[in-house]
């Protein structure tokens, strides 16, 4: 891939004794969408917070846009990266979390502004011009008023991905936005991700356990297993034609 | 006499309605000690809770032994240490405020307790959400922790409110007229205990319930999901 936006190489990610990202290495284009599935525990969702920078690394580089992600240039090669590093590499990427995370004592406006006018230094009109647009895109114009807890889980989500590119981030990461949600919320919130999708150039790395939705929407596929990607490819070969054996037994055991 | 008001011995209720005023007055030394007490201890635990959770142990260290010392040791001690003690090194407070500054001291061990759990206890998931969001954590503790952490603090202060006026009795023994102290003195002139010193337990009961009323008013009113931001 030439000019890749995401580049792991050689990642290591150890928790105590265990070794969640073992030598990674995966790289993600320019507006490309990337599922990435695979069993619990194989690493999917550090690979997201790491990227978020809400998970350090044990070893090798990750490099967002060209420049390393955890670390920083300095006189004799790379050094891990400062606090002012980090926050700079941060505005690049958003995230959309399993459980929302939408915090709870402010309004969905409040919610969606607060960043854009504290981080990007919007005037309050501006990010409130902003967020009503994004509350229009996700279906919730109507709701701006609300606090998190008078919506059910599905209008939580569609906010927590209006909050995410409110901050017009390069790279959107979706840790199974679904996963929490009753199954006659799950279409609402899919039907919001598949827009964004076919309708903008950002980046999307989607975990998930939706694979009819992964095969819709995504370029790439990739099948993780033991903190590496064990099979990927698009959603055509991996879904009809799967290679491994481990990618097939999974795909069984999760299309059943 | 006391502060002016004659007392009427002809039957114990008369007794009673002449001693009222001089005991409201002790009761309003009361009330001004518990909510001076109360203050020093809230803005005191602060920093005690800010101290404990800084990062340097130089810092941390000091804070953890001074506030386990305080817990560790009666009120009485502390009360005695800053009225005999204070004043061999040139310290001279009117008994009043030494007496509300040892309120102070004593519980500000324990709201410092409560403000560091009331913190921790905002989740985990909280601080994930605004650092993905860029916020700085001087903007994300300001505006997403302590927010959340109020609704959890106010109750258990609004405990150590009442406990603070039921301990504003042992300021008697550095001489502050408070609500008992007066009772006493009236007791001691009049040989007639049982009139004033019932007087101060059902006073107190009226003081407690109204706090204790207060405190869940504003406990009902704070939405559990922390304090609105629009
Ligand atoms: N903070 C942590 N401390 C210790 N172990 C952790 C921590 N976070 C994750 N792990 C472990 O790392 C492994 C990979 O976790 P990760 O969350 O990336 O898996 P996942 O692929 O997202 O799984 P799931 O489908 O269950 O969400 C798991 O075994 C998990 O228990
Ligand atoms: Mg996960």
């Amino acid at each position: 891939m030439n000019d890749p936006i995401i580049k792991f190489d050689k990642v290591i990610k150890r928790f105590g004794d265990l070794t969640v990202l073992d030598e990674l290495d995966f790289e993600v284009g320019r507006g490309e969408k990337v599922s990435i599935i695979g069993p619990s525990g194989s690493g999917k969702s550090t690979v997201l917070r790491i990227l978020m920078t809400l998970e350090g690394i044990d070893g090798g580089v990750v490099t967002v846009n060209g420049e390393p992600l955890w670390h920083e240039e300095g006189p004799d090669g790379l050094r891990p990266a400062s606090e002012a590093h980090l926050h700079k590499m941060r505005t690049q990427l958003g995230m959309v979390f399993q459980q929302f995370n939408l915090f709870p004592h402010m309004t969905v406006l409040r919610n969606i502004t607060e960043a854009p006018v504290k981080v990007l230094g919007l005037s309050k009109a501006e990010a409130k011009g902003r967020a009503e647009e994004l509350l229009e895109l996700v279906g919730l114009a109507d709701q701006a008023q609300k606090y998190p807890h008078q919506l059910s889980g599905g209008q939580q989500q569609r906010v927590g991905i209006a909050r995410a590119l409110a901050m017009r981030p390069n790279v959107l990461l979706f840790d199974e936005p679904t996963s929490a949600l009753d199954p006659e919320l799950v279409g609402e919130v899919l039907n919001v991700i598949g827009r964004l999708a076919e309708e903008h150039d950002l980046t999307m790395l989607l975990v998930t356990h939706e694979m009819r939705f992964a095969r819709e929407i995504s370029d790439r596929v990739c099948f993780f297993d033991q903190g590496r990607i064990r099979e990927e490819g698009t959603p055509e070969e991996l879904f009809t034609d799967p290679k491994e054996d481990r990618t097939r037994e999974f795909l069984k055991a999760v299309l059943d | 006499m006391l502060f002016g008001f004659e007392w009427d011995l002809s039957s114990p209720a008369a007794y009673a309605a002449s001693i009222l005023p001089i005991l409201l007055i002790g009761m309003w030394v009361t009330i001004q000690a518990t909510v001076i007490g109360f203050i020093v201890a809230l803005v005191l635990g602060l920093v005690w809770a800010v101290l404990k959770a800084a990062p340097f142990r130089i810092i941390a260290w000091p804070a953890t032994v001074m506030t386990e010392f305080i817990r560790d040791t009666p009120l009485l001690v502390q009360l005695f240490f800053l009225y005999y003690v204070l004043p061999e090194y040139g310290i001279v407070l009117p008994a009043f405020m030494t007496g509300t500054l040892a309120l102070g001291i004593q519980y500000s061990a324990y709201t410092s307790e409560v403000y560091r759990a009331g913190i921790e206890a905002v989740a985990k998931y909280q601080h994930e959400a605004a650092r993905a969001l860029n916020l700085t954590p001087a903007r994300t503790f300001t505006h997403i922790v302590v927010p959340q952490a109020v609704p959890r603090i106010v109750p258990a202060m609004g405990n150590y409110l009442v406990s603070i006026m039921k301990d504003v009795p042992v300021l008697s023994v550095v001489t502050v007229l408070e609500m008992l102290n007066v009772a006493k003195i009236v007791g001691d002139r009049t040989f007639n205990y049982l009139v004033p010193l019932s007087m101060v337990g059902g006073l107190y009961l009226v003081m407690t319930l109204v706090a204790s009323a207060g405190v869940r008013l504003l406990d009902g009113w704070l939405p559990k999901q922390g304090v609105p931001l629009k």
